[in-house]
């Protein structure tokens, strides 16, 4: 014990119990605990891998793929994990990234080059996620209503955009960033936005006022709104960063596939929330990480390519996708309530 | 002839809660067919009792004797069996039913187990709001679209679908109008006349007076009297009673010179329809000035406007002279206000949080620049904030959970500390701290005022607001009914003013 600055005032009547300090060790020692858990996962899952495919999966070539696929809904489950840890949820997010990839490769956009396409991309998402911000924040609609709504409409206006048929990318610029010849050091581009999304929304997360907003709004609305932060406001902005996100994604689904379709993005939103759910981000707010809904999207991609390597049919791929979000979750509650 | 056992018979009754003795050997005697009434200020037991009562709480020890043979209650189903009915102040009513189903709930009239007879219900629904004086509500209405007063029928209605033998009623008269207690009365007079016993819950001695039998009176856990006459003990030794202590609590002394300097908050002609009327206010630096009010009374509700968290119909509030945009919290924050609030972890606190994350919260912006924290800067004004205030453990970063209701309040404050707030609004500041930690608390909150803030400051507690206040304003119903020098106040006029609204003569 340290001596108080101030003259202490009579301390023999508020005793702490021994207990305490152990137990905060303890929340450390859980939050380590559950990145380390998940890490492991993924070890296993490359062991996996490894062992049934050894020249396959563990080629170079195999590797880049799974992160570059990893990479879309990677920056999408970045925008969802801010989403969730201030209590709400978008379902928009796949139908975002649908109609900002159509609209990004129109003929008309396609005019303008790689600026152009990158630019529209960026400004539909943001532009979806301001309605649904709006929605919410301002009109007083339940995230999930107002994100289902938007789930609705955009994929309809994707569709008819494109009239259900593939747009071509005809930019070299654009197609370039996704050939062999881009990548540094042997890393994709796509993998290095991803990476740097990354490392962006974990600042922004963990260093920022703004993310320290977040968790006050998803933690407690209420105390976060009598402590003086614009509840409303921080609302908005995460939506519109959902959106931000989207855009982003449909960019590199653009460069990835050279192609704008509607019917991409599809179920998007799932995979997100389920890879933030495995990550360890409540769904109730108030407490997420980056890391761990990155490696949560690493998890699925992998189990999706040691699958595809293996020939086993999508349907036992979504089964075992299942039967993990459980058992996170478990593993989670039951760590939770040891303290 | 030996005397016939009373129809309850409650003794030694103690239930215990992590860190408070809520019921500590209490006695209940209520005899079939009268009104027996039960006194008592706030956290005196009376919830804990009437809940033991229902069979909704399990006594640690005691027995319970009904119509002379011990029971126990084991659960609200197993009281009901016995006749025992419970109407909560909080209507456990289910909105989006009508009333009919609500008052079968549980044991809705069947065919072959399983199909609700809706007409059955209906039917005898409207016999029981017709015997009750209400044959206007119909039946299949939802009770959402009712009003309190008809939902209060409504929860009497359920009570009495039941073979009820005793009815439990718990300030049933709070959400009444004049007329509609009146009624309430009327058929509490029928029920008894019928042989019903009724527990009767109020803060009006009044009512007591009007329709009492009996009263038992409560305070800190323990029944101090059993069974007085309800008409006939005056009012004198009832607040007596009620209020006689055996904690002293500690106050700091109030300075020497009462505060001068220019008022640096002002209500002026402050009201929100139906929850409190028009009233002005003044708090100057240095000054403690206190609400005292019973619940219902409007004082959170006063404070929460204040402070901008809801909306006044009238009326406006000034700091250092500049008018507040009314109903913005963050217009408040900015000039200079802070709350720590009446729930403090639903309200208040960020529990999943660090006690340093709970303390910068609202001063965030001091400690960035373009948005990014500075975490030794924030740490380091944490832990000064937290050390000013002593509070332990001394060490910001822990979990704001692990710590005592006491230091968990001492968080909120220093969330205001940090801000450098000029006006401090404290709601129920010592609830759910222990005894033995209020006296610092009283100790923070006097320093806090000598250092120059303005402190108003509401509490349920009336020893509380005048061992702590310089100046008290006394609350009953939504309206201030009197205002003086904590000084010149005593406990027993203060619960004399808000229970009776005028001082006993």
């Amino acid at each position: 014990m340290t001596q108080p600055v101030s003259p202490p005032l009579d301390s023999s009547t508020d005793k702490v119990p021994e207990a305490r300090p152990p137990a905060w060790r303890g929340l450390l020692f859980r939050a380590d605990v559950r990145t380390l858990s998940l890490l492991g996962v993924l070890a296993v899952l490359i062991l996996i891998g490894g062992v049934t495919k050894p020249d396959e999966f563990l080629d170079t070539r195999n590797l880049q793929l799974v992160l570059t696929q990893a990479s879309v809904i990677g920056v999408v489950t970045v925008g969802m994990t801010f989403v969730i840890v201030s209590g709400g949820i978008d379902l928009s997010v796949g139908a975002i990234v649908a109609l900002a990839s159509v609209w990004a490769t129109t003929v008309a956009t396609q005019e303008y080059g790689f600026a152009g396409i990158l630019f529209t991309a960026v400004i539909v998402g943001v532009g979806c996620g301001l309605v649904n911000g709006v929605l919410i924040a301002y009109g007083a609609m339940v995230p999930f209503i107002a994100t289902l709504a938007m789930l609705a409409s955009a994929r309809g206006l994707a569709l008819q955009i494109t009239d259900g048929k593939t747009q071509i990318v005809t930019v070299p610029s654009v197609l370039d960033l996704g050939e062999r010849d881009a990548y540094v050091l042997g890393i994709p581009p796509l993998v290095m936005v991803f990476a740097v999304v990354t490392v962006i929304g974990w600042l922004v997360l963990n260093r920022t006022t703004f993310g320290r907003r977040t968790v006050a709004v998803g933690g407690n609305p209420e105390a976060a709104r009598l402590a003086g932060i614009d509840v409303r406001r921080q609302r908005l902005y995460l939506y519109l960063l959902s959106g931000l996100c989207c855009g982003i994604a449909a960019f590199l689904l653009i460069v990835l596939a050279g192609s704008g379709q509607n019917t991409n993005g599809n179920l998007y939103e799932l995979d997100a929330i389920a890879a933030a759910i495995i990550g360890g981000t409540l769904l109730t707010g108030g407490r997420g990480t980056i890391v761990g809904s990155v490696l949560g999207v690493l998890i699925f991609t992998t189990i999706t390519n040691i699958f595809a390597l293996n020939n086993l049919q999508s349907d036992v791929q979504q089964i075992a996708k299942g039967a993990i979000i459980v058992a996170a979750v478990l593993v989670q509650r039951r760590t939770a309530s040891t303290t | 002839m030996a005397p016939e056992p009373p129809l309850l018979s409650m003794s030694g009754i103690t239930k215990s809660f992590p860190g408070v003795r809520a019921l500590d050997g209490v006695a209940l005697d209520v005899q079939a067919g009268e009104v027996h009434c039960l006194l008592g200020q706030n956290g005196a037991g009376k919830s804990t009792l009437i809940k033991v009562l229902a069979g909704a709480h399990q006594p640690d020890t005691g027995t319970i004797r009904w119509r002379g043979e011990e029971v126990t209650l084991r659960s609200p189903i197993a009281a009901m069996r016995l006749g025992i009915a419970t109407i909560y102040q909080e209507l456990d009513l289910v909105e989006h039913l009508s009333v009919a189903e609500n008052v079968h709930l549980g044991h809705e009239p069947t065919t072959a187990g399983f199909v609700v007879r809706g007409r059955t219900a209906r039917t005898s629904t409207a016999a029981l709001l017709k015997r009750l004086g209400h044959p206007e509500i119909d039946p299949a209405r939802l009770v959402g679209q009712l009003s309190a007063a008809q939902q209060q029928i409504v929860s009497m209605a359920r009570a009495l679908s039941h073979d009820v033998r005793l009815i439990v009623m718990d300030e049933p008269s709070a959400a009444l109008d004049p007329d509609e207690v009146d009624n309430l009365f009327r058929i509490v007079g029928d029920l008894t006349a019928a042989g019903v016993a009724v527990v009767y819950i109020s803060h009006r001695l009044e009512e007591i007076r009007r329709i009492g039998d009996r009263v038992t009176v409560l305070k800190d856990g323990r029944a101090v009297a059993n069974g007085l006459p309800a008409k006939s003990t005056p009012t004198r030794e009832v607040v007596a009673l009620m209020t006689g202590r055996n904690v002293e609590y500690v106050f700091p002394d109030r300075p020497v010179s009462p505060p001068s300097g220019e008022p640096v908050l002002k209500v002026q002609g402050l009201a929100r329809q139906g929850e409190f009327e028009p009233f002005d206010l003044e708090v100057r630096p240095g000054e403690i000035v206190g609400l005292a009010g019973l619940v219902g009374s409007g004082r959170s509700e006063i404070l929460e406007t204040v402070y901008g968290a809801r909306k006044p119909t009238t009326g406006q509030v000034l700091v250092e002279g500049r008018a507040l945009k009314s109903g913005s919290v963050r217009a408040a924050v900015r000039a200079g206000l802070g709350l720590a609030p009446e729930e403090r972890k639903a309200q208040g606190l960020l529990m999943l949080e660090s006690v340093t994350r709970n303390v910068s919260v609202s001063s965030m912006s001091r400690f960035a620049r373009a948005g990014w924290i500075d975490r030794g800067a924030e740490l380091g004004a944490a832990r000064a904030a937290t050390r000013e205030l002593s509070l332990r453990p001394d060490n910001p970063s822990v979990p704001v959970r692990t710590l005592s209701g006491g230091n968990q309040q001492k968080a909120v404050l220093a969330r205001w500390l940090l801000r450098g707030c000029k006006v401090l609004l404290l709601d129920e500041p010592t609830r759910g701290v222990d005894v033995g930690a209020r006296a610092e608390l009283y100790a923070v909150i006097r320093r806090l005022a000598d250092e120059g803030l303005a402190v108003l400051l509401v509490s349920s507690e009336v020893p509380e607001v005048l061992g702590l206040a310089d100046r008290v304003l006394v609350l009953r119903e939504g309206r201030v009914v009197h205002t003086a020098p904590a000084r010149e106040l005593d406990e027993h006029r203060v619960l004399d003013l808000v229970m009776e609204g005028s001082p006993a003569s």
